[in-house]
């Protein structure tokens, strides 16, 4: 138990959660580990996430037992592999509330995701004069696929803008939206500020205009319950290494009528009925588009992963999280000279901040020597940056595996900081 | 906390808070420097007289270690030949690479030594040098250390 305690103490506000953070931290055998000889301090969730033991066993329980290509042999290990594929497509299914499992795509992560969309959806749909509509506080990753789609089509990329909270201005996202406007992309939660957008709201405000939306849901859903039925998205797309899963799979949920009326978005195996010279016919939903063998293990791994939320309770895990953001946004913020960058009314996961006069890659590597691992630099969402009129921010961001103590080793290493350059 | 005060000596923090030869040079060779992962941008100006460095001084912004090494390198470089320049490069790379005692003729420059224990900070103290060796050059392409 002691072993994975991270940094001393123990007791306090985190044993009254309704759940016992230190049983958790028990799952994860990483937060064990030292760092320069400190216990690791892992803030930066954003990043990438730990893996739980069960994730860890069902990836090694794969190459160990159950190793064999998915939908093709007519061997009995291949039906078991290809069970246990399909269990966790029907896993994440439940998880997103979605309608029918055909609707859950496997992909490589979020980026591949909207990549998909952008290509196969955006190419057959966005033409000369449209607009794509996206917001100010997009990662990289749901901005470049719209420009490069934009740029083809002579299509025109408009984005919706944001309040000095970090909070998307929804009456500017509503005028910008128009009977040219195709294909809405925000995220759900912002990764350099921590805002949580109102996805419902504004997705009744693009239908109405006739777009369809996808929701980039990398930061939100590790963090808040989803569901895409209530939410009422046309696409949403999230990565496995962000919840809990191993790297290089992700989802893309997308409504069964508009993926049914999608082109490929790559050719190969598995994604095909039959092949001629002449002609090829397109298998169906979801194999169209997983072309090529698939990250078997990462999708079995995936499943894992969404069975330990799942079981843990994303209600649980977002309450116990926003007590921790907001214990660790009033230590930081609370010491002379820092200033939190994205102070939303609706946060998760994220705690971004500068100090004065101090370059967050100093921090950062000052921290670092501490044990305590965040994220300096503009966090691949440089128009935000730009916004706040900073080059950079150090990124502190939590997982429900974090506590108080670590926000208190947080504040202790930022008054370091500043002390090395009293 | 060892280390910590090796990487960020005083000298280093002196000159990040208050660099020197903060400024653009009229008339200069010059170029600029971006590493766009961390943002770090300098431009370095140097005034040449024969073979030797009449004037240098540079502008831009990032982090402690690269605004550092600039404002360092401005005082080092001063009235050095260019064949003293570029051994000073030489000595400065090793250095901030695979540490080790700095030789005496690198002076102050010698507080670089600990960078050699952050291998993801050397870009950093890197960078300055390089945008010199392309302002020497007069090279129009953006200088990057990443």
């Amino acid at each position: 138990m002691s072993v994975n305690r991270g940094v001393a103490g123990g007791a306090g506000a985190a044993l009254t959660s309704p759940f016992n953070v230190w049983k958790i931290r028990e799952d994860f055998p990483i937060l064990g580990r030292k760092v320069h000889g400190k216990p690791l301090v892992y803030l930066d969730n954003a990043a990438t996430t730990q893996k739980p033991r069960a994730v860890i066993d069902a990836v090694s329980q794969f190459y160990s037992n159950d190793c064999a290509n998915i939908h093709r042999g007519v061997h009995w290990l291949s039906e078991r592999s290809t069970g246990l594929y399909e269990d966790a497509r029907v896993a994440v299914q439940r998880f997103l509330g979605a309608a029918d499992a055909r609707e859950i795509i496997f992909v490589r992560g979020a980026t591949e995701g909207i990549n998909l969309v952008a290509q196969s959806y955006g190419r057959r749909h966005v033409g000369a004069g449209d607009e794509v509509l996206i917001s100010a506080m997009e990662h990289h990753s749901n901005i470049v696929p719209w420009q490069l789609l934009c740029e083809e089509k002579g299509a025109r990329l408009r984005v919706a803008p944001i309040d000095d909270r970090g909070e998307l201005i929804v009456s500017e996202f509503g005028k910008l939206l128009s009977s040219r406007t195709r294909i809405v992309a925000v995220n759900h939660v912002s990764n350099a500020l921590g805002t949580v957008n109102p996805v419902a709201d504004l997705i009744a405000m693009a239908h109405s205009a006739g777009a369809v939306v996808l929701v980039d849901g990398a930061q939100a859903a590790p963090h808040l319950p989803v569901n895409v039925r209530e939410m009422d998205c046309d696409f949403y797309c999230f990565s496995g290494h962000k919840i809990y899963g191993p790297s290089g799979v992700g989802v893309l949920y997308g409504k069964a009528a508009l993926l049914e009326s999608m082109p490929p978005y790559q050719g190969g195996g598995d994604m095909i009925r039959s092949v001629t010279f002449e002609k090829t016919t397109f298998n169906d939903l979801p194999y169209r588009f997983e072309a090529g063998t698939p990250n078997i293990a990462g999708v079995i791994g995936l499943g894992a992963a969404i069975g330990y939320v799942s079981r843990t309770g994303l209600e649980h895990i977002a309450a116990y999280e926003r007590d921790l953001l907001d214990y660790a946004t009033q230590a930081v913020s609370a010491i002379p000279g820092v200033r939190v960058i994205g102070t939303a009314r609706e946060k998760a996961g994220v705690l971004s901040f500068v100090v004065d006069g101090i370059h967050p890659h100093d921090a950062g590597t000052i921290l670092d020597r501490q044990g305590i691992a965040i994220r300096a630099g503009h966090h691949c969402a440089q128009p935000v940056m730009e916004r706040f009129g900073v080059p950079a921010t150090s990124r502190a961001s939590f997982a429900f595996y974090n506590t108080r103590e670590e926000a208190d080793a947080l504040a202790r290493g930022i008054l370091k900081v500043k002390e090395i350059f009293a | 906390m060892s280390g910590l005060e090796d990487l960020y000596q005083q000298v280093i923090v002196d000159h990040s808070r208050r660099p020197r030869n903060f400024r653009p040079l009229q008339g200069s060779r010059q170029a600029e420097g971006y590493n766009p992962l961390c943002g770090d941008r300098v431009t370095i100006y140097v005034n040449l007289e024969g073979d030797k460095v009449k004037e240098v001084a540079f502008q831009g912004s990032g982090c402690a270690i690269s605004t550092a090494s600039a404002s360092l390198l401005t005082e080092a470089l001063k009235g050095k030949t260019l064949a003293e320049a570029g051994q000073m490069f030489e000595r400065f790379h090793e250095l901030v690479t695979h540490g080790g005692a700095a030789p005496a003729s690198l002076g102050k420059l010698a507080a670089f030594a600990g960078v050699s224990e952050y291998p993801t900070r050397v870009k950093c103290a890197t960078l300055p040098w390089h945008t010199l060796r392309a302002a020497l050059k007069n090279a129009p392409e953006v200088v990057s250390t990443e």
